[in-house]
This record gives C-alpha cells, structure tokens and sequence, in this order.
C-alpha cells in the first residue's frame, strides 16, 4: 500500500468523529491513524480517574480542551465508600495546569476537589470556560469565588449535587461587572444564602444566560424580580416555593412566568405552597422536561400539572403522584422518554401513598416512547413486569426499587426471576438494569443469556449461590460496570471468570462472601487489575485468608495500584514494578 | 438446585479451611430475622412502623435527596419527662446542630445535665456522637436524654 491520505485530510475527516467509543477505535487502525488521532483530540472521558495517570493521558493527547473524569463508585452516592477513600482530582489539576493551557472544560463527577484546586483551575487556563462539578465535595465558597473572579469568559458553571462548605461570605459579587458570558448557573445545592442584588446584577448582564439553577434560599417573592431581568431562560430551578398567601405575589409571579417564551424546563420546587402552582401553567404546554422530585404536594396538584404539558419528555416526580397521577400521565404526556419516581418515605415499611405497580403499568401503555425508568415502589408482581416487557421493547434502563429486601411477586408469593426475566427478553436494547425483590439465581440465568446489550448491572441481597454471579460474568457480553451489595456471591464464580473483569471497567462488592485469599489470588493472577479491599475493621495483615471482606472495589487499569489510598484500603499485590 | 443440566463448569477452588463461610448464612439469618423470618407471618409484631432500615444505603435514596427531602422522625425521651418528643435527625448538619436541637426541645441550657443516647440498629444503647454523622442518621431508631449523676457518671 504506497499511498495514503495526507494527514491533514485525515484529520478533516476525524473531527466528525466525536463520539469516544468512535475515536478510540480510529485509533486501533493503524500506527498512523493512532499518531493523527492523538494530536487532534480535543475531549476526553475518563470513566474511573484510577484507570490511567494525568502522565499517560497528557502524552497521548497533548491538545485536549475538555477533560470529563469519574472518581469514586456509584455505590457512594448511598454511603457504601467511606470517606477519605479517594476521588482526589488534585493530582490532575496538577499537571493539566502545566500541560493544557487551553484547556476550557473540566466535568467531573463523585471525585474531591478542593479549594486550591478550583483557585489553580481559574488562574491556569486563559480560556476557561465550563465547570461541572456533579456530586463532588471537599470545596468552599471560598473556592468559586476564585472561579467567579478570575475566569474571564465562564459560560457554564454547573454544581449539581455536590456537598459544598458553606462558610460566610458572597461569592456571586466576585463575577467582575465585566463578565458577560454566563449561559448556564446551576447552584441549587449551595445551602447558604447568596447576595440578592448579587445575583440580579450578574443576571442582567448575562444577554445569553439560558439556565438558572436557584438554591433553596432565594425566596418566592424574589423570583418575579429574576425573571423579568431573564425572559430569555430556557432552564429555570426555582428557590424555595412557599410565601405566605397573596394575591398580589400570585399575579406578579404569574406575569413574570408569562414572559418567559423559551421556558423547556422547570426543577427546584422545594417546600411548595400549592396556592402558587398556577403562576407557572402559561409555561406548562412548552414543557419538555419538569423536575418535582422535591415538590411535597399531593396526588391531585401533581395531575393538574402533568395534564398540562403535552409535550414532556422528562419526568421526576415524588410518590405522592400515585397510581391516579400516573394514569393521567400516560393519557397526557405521549412524549414521555424518562419517568423517575423517587420516594417521600422510605424508611417506613407501611404504604403511606397509593402508589403501587399499577402505575408503573398504565405508563408503559400510555407512553409509547418510554425509554428510561427509575421506580421506587413497595410491591410488584411478575404479571406486572412482563406486562411492562411486553408494552416497552424500547426500554435502555429499568431500574426498580422496591423498598422492602427480597419482597416477592406480591400476588404470587413467588420470586421475580421470571418478570426481570421478561424484561431482558424483550427490551433487546436494554443498556442499564437495576433488580430488586426476591430473586434466585433463576433471574440471572436469564440475564446471562439474553441481555447482551447491558452495560451496567446493579443487584441487592439477591441470589441464592455463586451460579448467580457467574451467569452474569460469562454472559452479558456488554457488560462494563457491575455493582453488587448483600448477595451470597463468593470466591468461585469471581476466580473462574477472571478475564472478564478486564474487559469491564469496575466491579463492586460488599457484604458478599468472597474471601481475602480469592482477593490476592485475583490480583496475582490479573496484574491489570487493581483489586482494592476496603475495610475498615483495621488488622487486614493479621486476618486469615479465609475470613471474607467487607469491600471489594475491582477496576482495570494501566496506570498501577493507587498511591493515595487511606488505611482502610488496600490494594492486593502492590507490586511497583507496574507503576506509571 | 444445582448445576447439572447447565452444562458450566466452575472451578472448584477451596480457598479456605472446611466449614469457613458460615458467616454469610449468619448474616442472612439476622436480616430474615429483622424481616420477619421464612414464613412471612406478620402476626405478634407490630408490621405497621417496622423501619425498612436493616441496612445502611438501603434503600438506595442518595445522600443528597436523603438531607433534602426525607424526614426521618425519632423519639427522642428525657429522663423525667412527662411526654415524649420526636425530632428529624435528617434535618440537622452534624452532631453540634443536632444536639443543640435537642437540648432546645427540653428547655434545657447550658447545665448539660443529660447525656444523649440512641438506640441503634442492632438495638443496642450507644453514646451519640462516636459514628460518623451519616451513619448514625441510618442507625438512629430512638433517642434518649439521661440523666447524669453527681459524680459524673450515668444513672442506671
């Protein structure tokens, strides 16, 4: 083969190419393909920050302009990783400072960041222009005040969810009067007040500003103030949804909704006053995605919401909907892709709504496009889920709850096997699966076989013995990150289904049976694998082989065992010669 | 049910000494015991307020949604007390914020004559204040203000 593309023809062409899975195979091709590819990629995704170095990933793509990087396991987000376990992003921060000047972007997500990082980001990168910062913490106000005040042309900032210090003072005031870029502010996790007039000033001069996350703090009565000076928002997430009861608020509220012609989607809604609701319904019809997650208002408000918007795709919404709430959804809202329904009480074993399988039923008849569900309920049935198998094919995620540990098919007093069973049958296309309910091994047989698409599989107090795990390790072909808490899976279906863990990118277990000598045995045999024992029991080297761990944290990667693990972590067969 | 007719094959490695791995029978025996045993009878006990929280993290609420939206209400009794209290434990930052709370809920100043003790899980009678702040939220069943004795020690 004498000839090939010039490479900047090449190039040309590569920079359609966006997707990570694509451009990772572009680089497979060829030597050639691989050294043009590097150079011209500008985002990276880094799904676990413990599967590579900062040190592998600036010599292999030195023009990077987006870094998007995970840290700790998703089982944190229910307390299962203690603290001080990891997630550190300090050590990126680091060299990305020295190596990426014109880095714009940083997403992270469940990792530590601390103030001096966040001062490190806003001094070292002229360009800086979206920070996402998802369920993260070890960071202050402090921290994006140095971020308001020193990044020049900040279009996104974007806390969701993260656990922030609050300590006293106003970091909306540092944004300079001359920062007019602002297109997305998300704050509503931040706890503490913020400057009103603060706020205000930064908004009006905000021409492109399109969502606006409020924290709880900022009153009802001041909201008609925002949006007059933000008629423009597409995303709004209210303050606080309570002031005492006046027809005047009401109007003007109603007013200053009315003017926001781009409004797609509504969140916040904390402590609401259902006097205030209507203020909003001038919106409802142009609603394509609606958060009342944290909304306390009863069944009929709920309705008289739903009913309105036609055309939404995206649903949270409390329990307190009910199975009435949930057949007015599935008559209205024909647009319906994601439906969420968390729960208002769920330490307590007793229904305290009439929320039942039912729901979840009528809106797998209703919504023909429904695609993603997250459902906390406190009883279902076999029938019930194939019903819901045979109405969705389309389904990519299915993730039930049903709040009681190894509750059975209600009516039949049997395991669930065959309703999950059914779903994986028929939703060919299933990428995500969370299980709940009695189930035996039964139901992993059926996943082994049938869901070959499954990406990430999370499973609780389920199964009756090692055959369990090993269905699922030697038949999801897809499978990439698998999270398992309370099930009798122990030593043998890990140890026989070791270079499957290679091809994933973690495995989660705790309160399992698998044992500290199957743990070393592992990693010995797989040198790529980072095999970490959490325990925080303390004396792991005078334990035997025998007794089983609390923790196991499986990952692949190329960069070696960590180096800033706390002293309840450990890494099996810390052998240095795999390091960097 | 075993593996015959399935055609698999699992290495047979027996990694520890006979009769190791009990734990994971006694392990489940405890959370069949909290959820009522085998044969499912709710008959004796109270099922109405039985607390779904046997285990920490589930059900799977996250922390964030847990601290915003969920209440969680415990009896909190003082030694001497004619009536007793309830408190969201989820409602509170920390232990300083909590206990203060508490301390309000009674009347009580400065004079720190009660000690707070909780009840946990396993329903044992713990010292408040010796598990992280998150931990004791899902452990906490019940609340005690008692009494502390001239000398510094506990009435019993």
């Amino acid at each position: 083969m004498g000839y090939s593309f010039p490479e900047e023809v090449l190039e040309h062409v590569f920079s359609f190419i966006s997707l990570h899975t694509d451009r990772n195979a572009v680089s497979l091709v060829c030597k050639s393909w691989y050294e043009i590819e590097r150079w011209c990629r500008r985002r990276i995704f880094i799904g676990n920050c413990y599967a590579v170095s900062p040190g592998i990933v600036i010599r292999r793509f030195p023009e990077v302009r987006s870094v998007e990087l995970k840290g700790k396991p998703h089982f944190a987000d229910f307390n299962l990783v203690p603290d001080g376990w990891g997630g550190y992003f300090y050590p990126w921060i680091c060299e990305m400072a020295r190596a990426y000047p014109w880095l714009e972007e940083i997403r992270l997500k469940r990792m530590v960041i601390t103030d001096e990082s966040l001062e490190l980001i806003s001094k070292s990168f002229k360009n800086f222009k979206v920070l996402v910062l998802s369920s993260c913490e070890g960071f202050s106000i402090d921290g994006l005040a140095a971020i308001a005040a020193n990044c020049r042309n900040l279009r996104e900032l974007d806390l969701r969810e993260s656990e922030v210090e609050d300590l006293s003072g106003h970091w909306l005031s540092h944004f300079p009067d001359s920062c007019t870029s602002l297109q997305s502010l998300n704050m509503s996790c931040l706890l503490s007040e913020v400057s009103f007039s603060a706020l205000v000033r930064l908004i009006a001069r905000s021409p492109n500003l399109k969502t606006l996350r409020l924290n709880r703090a900022v009153p009802l009565e001041k909201l008609s103030t925002l949006l007059h000076r933000a008629p423009q928002l597409v995303e709004l997430g209210t303050g606080a949804y309570s002031a005492e009861i006046r027809q005047d608020l009401l109007s003007n509220l109603t007013e200053a909704f009315a003017k926001c012609k781009e409004l797609e989607g509504l969140s916040g809604f904390w402590d609401v006053v259902p006097f205030y609701l209507p203020a909003f319904y001038s919106v409802c019809s142009r609603l394509t995605s609606l958060n009342l997650s944290y909304a306390t208002i009863q069944s009929p408000d709920v309705t008289k919401i739903i009913t309105q918007c036609p055309n939404l795709q995206r649903l949270s919404v409390l329990d307190y909907i009910e199975d009435t709430g949930l057949d007015a959804l599935s008559l209205s809202c024909k647009e319906l892709r994601e439906l969420r329904v968390f729960p208002s009480d769920p330490f307590v074993a007793d229904a305290n709504v009439a929320l039942t399988e039912q729901g979840l039923v009528s809106v797998s008849e209703g919504c023909s496009k429904l695609q993603s569900v997250l459902y906390f309920c406190r009883q279902m049935s076999n029938s019930a889920l194939t019903t819901i198998a045979k109405n969705r094919p389309n389904l990519t995620c299915f993730r039930l709850c049903i709040l009681e540990p190894r509750a059975p098919d209600y009516q039949t007093l049997e395991p669930l096997d065959h309703g999950f069973g059914a779903i994986v049958d028929h939703c060919k296309q299933l990428q995500r699966l969370s299980l709940s309910g009695l189930l035996t091994d039964r139901v992993f047989e059926y996943i082994g076989n049938r869901a070959k698409k499954l990406e990430m599989l999370s499973i609780a107090f389920a199964g009756d013995s090692d055959l369990g795990l090993h269905f699922v390790l030697s038949g999801c072909e897809s499978l990439r990150k698998l999270e398992i808490r309370d099930c009798p899976f122990g030593d043998k279906a890990l140890l026989a289904n070791v270079s499957k863990l290679e091809t994933m990118r973690s495995l989660w277990m705790s309160s399992c049976s698998v044992s500290l000598g199957a743990c070393k045995w592992l990693s010995q045999k797989m040198p790529r694998l980072n095999v970490e024992v959490i325990d925080e029991q303390g004396d792991l080297d005078s334990r035997p082989d025998s007794c089983h761990v609390e923790k196991l944290y499986v990952y692949r990667t190329v960069a070696g065992p960590r180096l800033d693990m706390p002293s309840f972590v450990r890494t099996m067969n810390q052998n240095p010669a795999y390091r960097r | 049910m075993g593996t015959e007719g399935l055609g698999l094959e699992i290495t047979e490695l027996r990694l520890g000494l006979p009769g190791c791995g009990d734990e994971r029978k006694e392990k489940k025996r405890v959370f069949l015991d909290i959820l009522g045993g085998d044969s499912g009878d709710g008959a004796g006990g109270d099922v109405k307020n039985r607390n779904i929280g046997v285990a920490v993290g589930w059900p799977p609420v996250c922390s964030y949604r847990k601290r915003t939206i969920i209440k969680m209400y415990v009896k909190v009794s003082m030694d001497g007390a004619p009536f007793l209290r309830k408190i969201d434990v989820n409602g509170y930052k920390g232990y300083s914020d909590f206990v203060r709370a508490l301390e309000n809920l009674f009347g009580l100043g400065d004079e720190c004559e009660y000690i707070p003790i909780y009840e946990d899980k396993d329903g044992d009678w713990m010292l408040v204040g010796d598990v992280p702040w998150e931990t004791f939220i899902e452990t906490c069943k019940r609340l005690r203000m008692k009494k502390r004795v001239s000398d510094g020690g506990f009435q019993t």
